[in-house]
């Protein structure tokens, strides 16, 4: 069994509009139906594979973001939902924002659009979750030499 | 003797993972279908469960592993006590000390949202404790023995003389399922205002130890439907299967359909079934057989 | 005989020797490790002695000498009473006073007084309450010498009367022997009111405002009690011919007798419930708590409240299915459940405790009160374990008091970091309290069964809610010790050496115990049972359940282990709880709205406005008040 057969993901705002996160939400109604992958939107970084973050970076929710980051358990992907998220978007010149996630934490997956479309993120998470067992791969494969090493 | 307990209690350790993850599928895709959706694979708790074996620890401290260890034994080890046919009073207490591990891992966390979900789960366990030992207590007047091995022996179905007690079980089984509108403590749907209550700070494999211990913990829930149900005839096992199987169904609606409520109506409405379901049917109970 | 002789006057001798020496001195601490260990070498030797000779002794049939010195010393207990009553202007304590001792005074001169029976008498029962009384007692009296001079360096106010206090304690250990094995009752009612004015002493010992108060509580509720006493004393001897417990008993229920033996077991039993602390009378034990910890370990959780189940136990037969047991058993099993809500509504480590007793006594006092053997069994087994296990969690917060500052639960948060070694001595203690398999669920679980099988079904309810709310508060408790903060740094651990004899050896105990107790119930539980309820063995708890629950305590044991087994081969790596992001970095603080840095306080739950003392103490009080009045006037009532 795969870790990509069962992603749980954690929605983080971080200074978006809005319209990123009802985008989100409207990806686990019947019509679109996330959970059909096994998705759970999860509101625990310790629970959760992937961290979508919406909306730019400020200087106040940077440490929070980055908190959050570090307590979610490896294997773990960041996908960034919206163009706000991917490089600040139309408030990017904004005195407050620092600019994408990518300012503070490594991001994997960029979703763009203004809003990102349901289909774009779900796309977004698909991909996502390929890269998951990636990583896992990587982890063993890391943990392997070192102990036919030993 | 000691074979045929040996061969139910590894029964049991083997297959109980299986029903009980099935269990939760069915939950999953049933509640997916009360919503208009179509829901995840039958299988998605196995694959969750497997996921979560293969994610790395994030641990708060050193003793969290070893309080969660406890836990899980212990309720494995009340599941054992109760299908190799043992004492339904030891099973329960069994059942207790598990609890107790449980929370004392959770506080062990000191994080807020653990330390409330914890809070709550202690009176969970207080509003549900009353009705399951009175539950024993009606099956041992019933039928002589606390022993489930020789419960299931009777010769009438033991629901017969206790209808009381099993619709208290039935409301308390709610809570002990962690069903809305008693799913307090934590949920299994996401987005509870205490993020996850008491599994909040556990990762990994030592949160794969819950779940699998609840799995565990389902399963024992329904072998106390079933006691309700079983007698000496054959075909009480399927009609026990049956009963089960639609208990379970009608906890599924009940959850989905009822919003969460508060603790002190938890509390209150708990106690109350409890001494109006149970203490009836025990008083009616302790009557006639004194006539006798 | 030499050696109960011994272990009634000792105590006394120690006392006197220690109220001469000077404070804070060597010499004193060795004279009170001395008398200790003597009087543990003395109770294991009489055990030891008992167990080989295998049968009951009595002794001291004819004693006109000490019948005088007895009556002598009643005068003079009636005496220190009227001294203090009129110190402190409380006169209704004369009256009671008065009430209980000038009618045996009366019986004794008038030369109703009946002879020719034995005084003395040893039997299984008795060698329980020895060991009890013998083993936990010096083990507390063992602690309080260390206790003692931090609680004065930590409480400048009060002034140092340590050895007027630990006098006290000798002298409250010797009361309790003479009780114990006294078997005529104006006997034991002498040491009945030792004890009695013993604790009015050691509650008072601060001669704070408020522990004058509460002393003189416990000292009316306590006298009120001696004075059912001393009524049933007169009455059975007027009307019976029987000053005895063992002819009371033997009077049966059953019989031309048998209605009047009604009427001194109802104030017998009604004694016994005010020195159990029952609910009518719960104030004095919960006002206890003011007096130093060894007091509230010695008195109230050991020995004194044992007294009056013990009585009780000792007259169990006699309660089958009559007004009188219905009494009892009805007091008893309302004040556990009762006082076990109550529980949770307290934060303060002590009241606590103070609660958890009087709910553990009410237990015990309903077993004895069925009046049949499963559940004196489980009387009995109670008894033992919770003196233990129960000794041990008073000894244990009073260290943490002395090492803290405080003893109350909030403050207990994450105290297996800041004081590991107290914190898990502690644990244990919890343990035993309720959690299986350790030995208070065990008798709990023989309670339920023989009120399952007799029936009782107010009891039955009692048990099944009154055990959820007991597992709430002490689970909550538990909770607080283990919860790691992380960068908390370690306290001082001030405790001193004699304090972690005690309390070790406590700790041990339980867990011993939990090993040792079919071999206790076979050995001295079930012969005596066996007599006085003049039946067959019976197995309370099936044989085929001990050794499941010895495997429990073997899992708990090797958990660790398998922990790590089961966790297997992943590097576990440290992490912040979690706090929605804003952890600062030790798990204790958080950036709040303002961006500062703020405090994280994480409180349990006490459901005040539920349970608390306010909402639920007068009309427990009530109810209990109203249940005993009536019931007693039935069970009197009927005897005419």
């Amino acid at each position: 069994m795969k870790m990509s057969q069962s992603p749980w993901l954690l929605h983080y705002d971080g200074s978006s509009c809005n319209g990123c996160d009802i985008e989100v939400l409207a990806t686990t109604t019947p019509v679109y139906n996330l959970e059909r992958f096994g998705v759970i939107n999860t509101g625990n970084p310790k629970h959760a594979d992937i961290f979508l973050i919406t909306g730019g970076i400020n200087s106040q929710n940077a440490p929070v973001v980055k908190q959050i980051y570090d307590q979610i358990p490896d294997p773990k992907v960041v996908v960034a939902v919206g163009i706000c998220a991917c490089d600040g978007g139309i408030f990017k010149e904004c005195y407050n924002i620092l600019g994408g996630v990518d300012k503070v934490i490594p991001v994997d997956i960029y979703v763009p659009g203004c809003a990102a479309r349901p289909e774009a993120i779900i796309d977004g998470v698909q991909k996502a979750v390929v890269l998951l067992d990636k990583k896992r791969q990587q982890m063993d494969a890391a943990v392997r030499p070192a102990a036919g090493r030993a | 003797m000691v074979w045929q307990k040996t061969l139910q209690v590894i029964l049991f350790l083997v297959l109980a993972p299986f029903a009980g993850g099935l269990l939760s599928g069915l939950d999953r895709k049933v509640t997916a279908r009360f919503q208009g959706r179509q829901g995840p694979p039958l299988l998605q708790p196995f694959y969750d469960l497997a996921k979560l074996f293969r994610k790395q620890s994030l641990v708060v401290n050193k003793l969290q592993t070893f309080l969660v260890g406890g836990y899980f034994v212990f309720s494995v080890f009340t599941g054992c006590l109760f299908f190799a046919g043992g004492d339904l009073l030891l099973a329960f207490f069994a059942m207790t000390l598990g609890e107790v591990f449980f929370i004392m891992a959770a506080c062990s966390a000191n994080s807020p949202f653990s330390a409330m979900g914890t809070q709550r789960e202690l009176l969970q366990i207080m509003c549900s404790e009353p009705m399951l030992l009175l539950a024993a207590i009606g099956f041992y007047k019933v039928t002589g023995s606390f022993m489930v091995d020789e419960i299931v022996g009777t010769r009438v179905s033991p629901v017969a003389y206790l209808p009381g007690m099993f619709l208290g079980f039935l409301f308390i089984l709610t809570i002990k399922l962690r069903k809305s509108p008693f799913d307090l403590s934590t949920s299994h749907h996401a987005h509870q205002e205490m993020v996850k209550g008491t599994t909040t700070d556990l990762t990994g494999n030592v949160y794969a130890l819950i779940e699998l211990a609840e799995w565990y913990e389902e399963v024992l829930l329904m072998g106390y439907i079933a006691l309700f149900v079983i007698n000496r005839e054959w075909w009480s096992i399927p009609l026990a299967v049956l009963v089960c199987l639609l208990c379970y169904f009608f906890e599924i609606l009940v959850d989905n359909v009822f919003p969460r409520v508060k603790w002190d109506k938890m509390f209150r409405s708990a106690w109350l079934v409890t001494l109006v379901f149970g203490g009836v049917n025990l008083l009616v109970l302790l009557c006639v057989r004194l006539i006798h | 005989m030499g050696v109960v002789a011994f272990l009634i006057f000792f105590p006394f001798l120690a006392a006197v020797i220690l109220s001469r020496m000077k404070k804070q001195s060597r010499a004193r601490d060795g004279v009170v490790a001395a008398s200790c260990i003597l009087i543990v070498a003395a109770v294991i030797g009489l055990t030891v002695k008992f167990l080989s000779g295998g049968t009951s002794h009595s002794y001291l049939i004819e004693t006109p000498v000490w019948n005088a010195a007895i009556l002598f010393g009643e005068v003079f207990l009636m005496g220190v009473v009227f001294y203090f009553g009129i110190r402190y202007k409380k006169y209704y304590v004369l009256l009671l006073s008065a009430a209980g001792t000038l009618p045996i005074v009366w019986l004794e001169l008038s030369g109703r007084g009946i002879e020719g029976r034995p005084h003395i008498t040893v039997d299984n029962l008795t060698i329980i309450m020895c060991l009890i009384v013998g083993v936990v007692g010096s083990l507390i009296c063992l602690y309080a010498i260390g206790y003692m001079k931090d609680y004065h360096r930590h409480h400048t106010e009060y002034r140092d009367r340590s050895s007027f206090f630990l006098s006290m304690l000798f002298v409250f250990l010797g009361g309790m022997f003479g009780l114990v094995f006294s078997e005529n009752l104006s006997w034991m009612f002498f040491f009945w009111e030792i004890t009695t004015l013993c604790s009015f002493l050691l509650i008072g010992y601060n001669q704070s405002e408020i522990s004058i108060r509460n002393s003189f509580r416990a000292l009316w509720m306590n006298l009120l009690g001696g004075v059912g006493f001393s009524l049933a004393i007169v009455y059975s001897t007027l009307t019976l011919h029987a000053a005895n417990i063992q002819d009371l008993v033997g009077f049966g229920t059953k019989g031309a007798a048998g209605v009047f033996v009604l009427v001194p077991v109802t104030l017998l039993a009604f004694a016994a419930l005010t020195k159990s602390a029952q609910l009518p009378f719960s104030g004095w034990l919960l006002g206890a708590m003011v007096a130093p910890t060894p007091t509230s370990a010695l008195l109230h959780s050991a020995t004194m409240v044992k007294a009056g189940v013990y009585l009780l136990i000792r007259l169990s037969p006699l309660f089958c299915g009559n007004a009188a047991g219905t009494m009892v058993t009805v007091v008893g099993g309302f004040t556990f459940f009762a006082t076990s809500l109550l529980a949770i509504s307290q934060s303060d480590g002590k009241k606590v405790l103070a609660y958890s007793t009087i709910s553990n006594l009410g237990l015990i006092t309903a077993c004895a009160g069925v009046g049949r053997y499963e559940a004196a069994w489980a009387a009995i087994l109670l008894m033992i374990f919770h003196a233990v296990a129960k000794s041990l969690m008073f000894l244990s917060v009073g260290a943490v008091e002395n090492s803290t500052g405080s003893r109350n639960i909030e403050d207990m948060h994450g105290l297996i970091v800041r004081l590991p070694k107290l914190a898990f001595v502690m644990i244990i203690g919890i343990f035993g309290m309720f959690l299986a398999p350790f030995g208070m669920l065990i008798a709990k679980w023989a309670a339920l069964k023989s009120f399952v099988d007799s029936n009782s079904f107010l009891l039955i309810l009692f048990l099944a809610f009154g055990s959820g709310s007991t597992m709430f508060y002490w689970s909550k408790w538990l909770g607080k010790l283990i919860s790691v903060s992380h960068g908390s740094k370690r306290h001082p651990d001030t405790v001193h050496k004699g304090e972690w004899v005690s309390m070790g050896t406590l700790a041990g105990l339980v867990v011993v115990l939990c090993v040792l107790f079919p071999v206790i119930s076979s050995g001295l539980v079930r012969p005596i049972l066996m007599r006085m309820f003049h039946t067959a063995a019976v197995s309370v708890i099936s044989s085929g359940d001990i050794p499941i629950m010895l495997l429990m305590l073997c899992m708990i044991v090797v958990l660790p282990v398998t922990a790590r087994l089961l966790t297997f081969g992943k590097q576990n790596k440290p992490s912040l709880a979690y706090m929605a992001g804003v952890n600062e970095g030790d798990d204790r603080t958080f950036v709040d709205s303002f961006g500062q840095k703020k405090e994280m306080y994480l409180a349990n739950w006490y459901f005040e406005d539920i349970f608390g003392e306010k909402k639920l103490l007068k009309p427990s009080l009530a109810l209990a008040s109203a249940v005993i009045v009536i019931l007693m006037t039935v069970a009197i009532g009927g005897a005419f």
